[in-house]
């Protein structure tokens, strides 16, 4: 329990890099999650499973370039201060 | 892209002036003069045009970094719309803490709007404020410590490390909320911050738990954090019924649906994460 913000930057970056390491065509397509999966109805409900494609989808546009040096940052300072 | 649910129907809560017109938010205490900065005991001082030169200069500068430094700052946080959560008065705060811990009576739960902005705190007790969460958070932080102390357990590291945890947890919490009401794509009017202030009411039903039980002992303990468990509960789900679910099944209609039974299991489910957490974080403040 014992929980410092670091550790929740930590546990975010973790889970920030896996969402980006989806690979879209070798593993997103073949379990039915490309984004040209995804276009459904015009209607107003997208449903569930919709929004966690468009989700990942934005993670990974929106993410590459910064978890490049937040990633860099985060093993420096691992380095350093264990 | 992402398309948090707080953008299309946000109601402005910055637009109400804190000035002299329209609905003040807190009421203006600074008394006559404020930039006289005539009667300096240096006449001396003043009397030098040089020196009178640089003050002005001085001035304006200071102004200016001033100016610099608000416009920075309220584009990380929003300033002005943070006021409108600590606009309390005593009265708001002793009727939200008694609500808190009983809200069985309570009949009215909407939000007063005046003019498509939201009233302040001070005028509508169903309005979430920031004060209440914050002292709260704080109280418990020095209860815990005062809990420990009882156990031969404390030091002061430990402060700063159950301040720490229960931030960690509260922002996580928030950020669960906010992903799930994403997913479920409700529109609604619920802003990060009021998810902050509903996240944040829940230190007083652990406060009084703790408290009970360094009185008066285990049984005392457990008997208080079941009834602010049971109130948090129902505080929650009367609360949020108005602003997740549709106008239909806010009135107590039975609305079916797939999308409305989701709002509705959403709404238990954060419902239910308070008393989890509420005993999570204090069963090991009494041993």
């Amino acid at each position: 329990m014992a929980f410092t913000l670091y550790s929740l930057i930590q546990a975010a970056i973790l889970c920030v890099n896996a969402v980006a390491v989806l690979h879209e065509e070798r593993f997103l397509t073949k379990i039915g999650w490309g984004v040209d999966q995804s276009v459904g109805g015009f209607g107003d409900e997208p449903g569930i499973k919709v929004q966690l494609m468009n989700l990942v989808r934005s993670v990974r546009t929106v993410m590459r370039v910064p978890l490049i040096a937040v990633n860099s940052v985060c093993i420096v300072l691992l380095l350093l201060f264990g | 892209m992402l398309d948090f649910p707080n953008d299309p129907n946000m109601r402005l809560r910055n637009s109400s002036v804190d000035g002299a017109d329209g609905s003040q938010l807190f009421e203006d205490t600074s008394g006559a003069g404020s930039a006289s900065q005539a009667g300096f005991p240096g006449q001396s001082l003043l009397s030098d045009p040089m020196s009178n030169l640089a003050m002005a200069y001085g001035s304006s500068l200071a102004t200016q970094g001033r100016e610099i430094v608000d416009k920075n700052l309220d584009r990380f946080i929003p300033i002005s719309k943070l006021k409108y959560y600590f606009a309390v008065d005593t009265v708001y705060v002793g009727k939200k803490l008694g609500l808190l811990v009983f809200p069985y009576m309570h009949e009215n739960w909407e939000v007063s709007y005046q003019q498509d902005t939201p009233v302040a705190p001070r005028f509508d007790v169903n309005a979430p404020d920031l004060y209440i969460p914050a002292m709260g958070f704080i109280t418990y932080v020095l209860v815990a410590g005062l809990a420990l102390g009882t156990q031969n357990r404390f030091s002061p590291e430990l402060l700063g490390v159950q301040a720490s945890s229960a931030l960690v947890w509260l922002i996580m919490e928030v950020l669960a909320v906010l992903l799930s009401l994403y997913l479920v794509t409700v529109n609604t009017d619920l802003t990060t911050i009021d998810l902050l202030a509903f996240s944040g009411y829940k230190y007083v039903g652990m406060i009084v738990g703790v408290v009970a039980g360094l009185l008066f002992g285990r049984p005392a303990y457990y008997l208080s954090l079941l009834w602010c468990c049971a109130a948090i509960f129902v505080f929650m789900i009367r609360t949020l019924r108005l602003k997740l679910l549709s106008e239909a099944a806010a009135e107590g209609r039975l609305v079916r649906g797939a999308r409305n039974q989701l709002r509705m299991y959403l709404t238990m489910t954060i419902a239910a994460a308070q008393p989890i957490f509420m005993y999570w974080f204090t069963y090991h403040l009494i041993r």
